[in-house]
């Protein structure tokens, strides 16, 4: 249709709306419709399979943050245990405790109390928890005392879950007694790895996590934004920085995996650092991280607004002063965007600290960075290769408590990048 | 973007618009600065009062006087691309010098010599001499930092700083240390407003964004943030383009106000402009400057058959 012929219709009789426009609108509006559908489809999808996960791992992990207790009358007077109040008081309290038998005393008050068939009704757990009974009020050694301790991971699952036809039955038994409860699981939240799963904690792993993380943020995040601003702004262009750039490039794809053979080779077969140490853990982490937090911020470097520097330059200040005073505060939030992804990366990665020896079994939570560690993920994996039963819950709890770590950490960044966001 | 100026053959000077007439006759006594004498061989007739140049300070037209800076022979390459070729332009004390030319003629590659903005570019090379105060600001004792203190900057879009009005003026002195502690400083920066024609409106709100004020206003900060670090040139590159016919005036009475405290290069691609507010003009077309001279002489006598076919619209 021609120019003239708009015009004439405009001018004229309202236009005649002919046969093969009208098909040219429908079919627009329907390619509209389709892109929606097909959009909506995969929007649902996901939707759906992170209801899935959710649901499989709230299912799945809730359990493992409580336990199943039973009530055991003790009688300390008349045990084998021999321990006097006055020695749980002092210094050597601990040593005193770990050197009586309570295993034993567990194991014959369960039997007197409820026959032959309980003699393993309570593991490692209950032990602890015992001990830290007495160790909290010493003066129970002296008498008669109903403690409530956790079941055996047998029991336990029994009591949650359902298991095989025997523990069923002695879990039935407790409950017509009314001697069974179900108490939020301290132990999980404030221990460390073990080989029985009822008395296994997070953290530990909890508290390598973070302090790998502590190290990767501190070597990654000021040498990749320094990195990046000479790069981006006190660089010349030439030939070498054109390597550079593409060799940064690459590095951000390298499967993680490789890190960690570096890592082994430099920090522990060249430098000798500790193994299986948050430390070296870090540094590995900060190699595969930097990369990220430097493309990141050459990229937000290059959206400030030349105008900003021309004005900086303007008045007199030197190229440091334009960068540091000017350029680097307004590039902030898109580096710390980039940072957020690359420590959310880091703070999930395990191969790389398998390579390390941070696979090791660490029965402590670490005290500072060069003691041995575990990791969330590495805890998570290590878990999952678990025959025991009693493992399987623990492992969908510690994957509970690492993506709440993940978004707490996540949310701290993300509040902090908008209280720097500043707008021109 | 050039402004079309519509050809009137009858007048040497191009009509201005209606806006910029109307608050030109309103801006009347500044804008025109009757109490200076105009030149004798001006002819008044041929133009409207409102559009006149602004005439030389007598006394510096009896004196003559010794460059503030000297320009010469400067070229500017880009690559290989030549932008500017041999330029010698003398910039005064106490007079406005306004660079006029369509665009890409290097008028602005020449303003950002003259403060080595040009340095920022690593394709740019600049030959020729530049001196200030008769010291070469090429050679190895001037300091780059020290010399766009000495000769600042304001550019054609607005652009303050993200941080507040007061931090915005404030900077210059800051870097450069001219403030003992921060009363001086508050001196400072009140006189620098004062001086900018903003006090009055921001005086209650200098804790505010500098980018929340009108493109005037900022405009007008900008210049404020150039005045506070003491300069004794100040460059403008096109510093109306992206403002109001209202802004413009203020501006361009600022400038005024202004000139004889500090030595003054403006880059404009508003003719009218450039007679309202300059009292030398240099036309360049494609990177060779055509005539410099008095801006009266530019508009209304030009030498060269190119400024004459400029200065009417006949081109560019």
């Amino acid at each position: 249709m021609s120019c003239g012929a708009i015009a004439n219709n405009m001018n004229s009789a309202p236009r005649p709306i002919d046969e093969a426009a009208q098909r040219r609108v429908r079919r627009r509006y329907a390619a509209e419709r389709r892109f929606r559908l097909v959009g909506l489809f995969a929007v649902g999808l996901s939707v759906l399979f992170l209801a899935f996960l959710l649901y499989s791992m709230a299912a799945k992990g809730l359990g493992g943050f409580v336990r199943t207790e039973a009530a055991l009358p003790v009688d300390f007077a008349n045990s084998d245990l021999f321990l006097e109040p006055a020695n749980l008081r002092g210094a050597d309290a601990a040593e005193t405790i770990a050197g009586a038998d309570l295993a034993g005393a567990i194991s014959k008050s369960a039997v007197s109390t409820y026959g032959p068939a309980a003699s393993e009704m309570f593991g490692d757990g209950a032990i602890a928890s015992l001990s830290r009974a007495i160790l909290a009020d010493p003066d129970m050694v002296t008498r008669r005392e109903t403690v409530w301790l956790p079941l055996s991971s047998k029991l336990d699952m029994a009591a949650k879950h359902g298991a095989e036809p025997a523990a069923n039955r002695v879990v039935a038994e407790l409950k017509r007694k009314g001697a069974v409860r179900t108490r939020l699981n301290t132990q999980f939240l404030t221990g460390s790895d073990s080989t029985d799963p009822s008395s296994v904690g997070v953290w530990g792993a909890l508290k390598g996590s973070f302090l790998t993380m502590v190290v990767t943020m501190l070597l990654a995040f000021p040498i990749g934004v320094l990195a990046a601003v000479y790069l981006e702004e006190f660089a010349p262009r030439n030939r070498w920085t054109d390597a550079i750039e593409v060799s940064i490039n690459n590095l951000a794809a390298v499967p993680s995996i490789i890190f960690g053979l570096l890592g082994l080779a430099v920090f522990l077969n060249v430098m000798n650092l500790p193994r299986s140490a948050p430390l070296v853990g870090g540094m590995t982490l900060a190699l595969m991280t930097m990369p990220v937090i430097v493309i990141a911020g050459r990229n937000a470097i290059k959206t400030v607004p030349p105008s900003i520097r021309d004005a900086a330059l303007g008045v007199g200040a030197s190229k440091m002063q334009v960068v540091f005073h000017h350029v680097l505060p307004l590039a902030l939030p898109g580096v710390m965007t980039g940072t957020i992804i690359g420590m959310a990366r880091a703070l999930g990665e395990t191969a790389p600290l398998l390579m390390i020896g941070m696979r090791a079994f660490i029965a402590a939570p670490p005290g500072g960075i060069a003691d041995p560690a575990t990791v969330l993920p590495v805890q998570i994996f290590l878990w999952s290769d678990e025959v025991d039963r009693g493992f399987v819950e623990k492992t969908s709890a510690a994957i509970i408590v690492l993506l709440l770590f993940m978004l707490l950490m996540n949310g701290l960044a993300i509040y902090l990048r908008n209280r720097f966001e500043r707008r021109w | 973007m050039k402004e079309k100026t519509p050809i009137n053959a009858t007048s040497p000077i191009p009509m201005p618009s209606a806006a910029i007439a109307a608050q030109a006759a309103r801006d009347g006594p500044s804008a025109t600065a009757p109490d200076l004498p105009p030149e004798p061989e001006f002819a008044p007739a041929a133009v409207p009062p409102q559009l006149r140049p602004v005439a030389e300070p007598a006394a510096e037209v009896a004196s003559g006087g010794e460059p503030k800076m000297r320009a010469n022979k400067v070229s500017v390459f880009y690559g290989d691309k030549q932008a500017l070729k041999d330029v010698s332009v003398d910039i005064h004390e106490d007079r406005v010098t306004a660079f006029i030319g369509p665009s890409g003629c290097g008028k602005s590659t020449f303003l950002r010599c003259l403060n080595r903005m040009n340095d920022t570019i690593p394709s740019a090379r600049v030959s020729g001499d530049i001196e200030l105060d008769g010291e070469d600001i090429n050679g190895p004792a001037m300091d780059v930092v020290q010399l766009r203190a000495r000769v600042g900057m304001v550019f054609q879009k607005p652009n303050p700083f993200p941080k507040s009005i007061f931090e915005n003026v404030a900077y210059g002195p800051r870097i450069h240390g001219l403030a003992e502690n921060k009363s001086e400083l508050e001196q400072i920066v009140e006189k620098s407003l004062k001086r900018a024609g903003l006090w009055d409106e921001v005086k209650d709100r200098l804790q505010e964004s500098g980018t929340a004020l009108s493109g005037g206003q900022q405009q007008r900060l900008c210049i404020a943030r150039a005045i506070a670090v003491d300069p004794e040139v100040i460059l403008m590159d096109e510093p109306c383009s992206a403002l109001d016919p209202i802004a413009t005036a203020k501006i361009e009475e600022l400038i005024h106000e202004l000139r004889g405290r500090y030595a003054m290069a403006i880059v404009t691609h508003n003719m009218q402009q450039a007679a309202r507010v300059s009292q030398r003009t240099a036309f360049f077309h494609l990177g060779e400057l055509v005539e410099y001279g008095k801006t009266s002489e530019i508009f209304t006598n030009p030498r060269e058959q190119r400024t004459q076919d400029y200065v009417t619209g006949r081109y560019g």
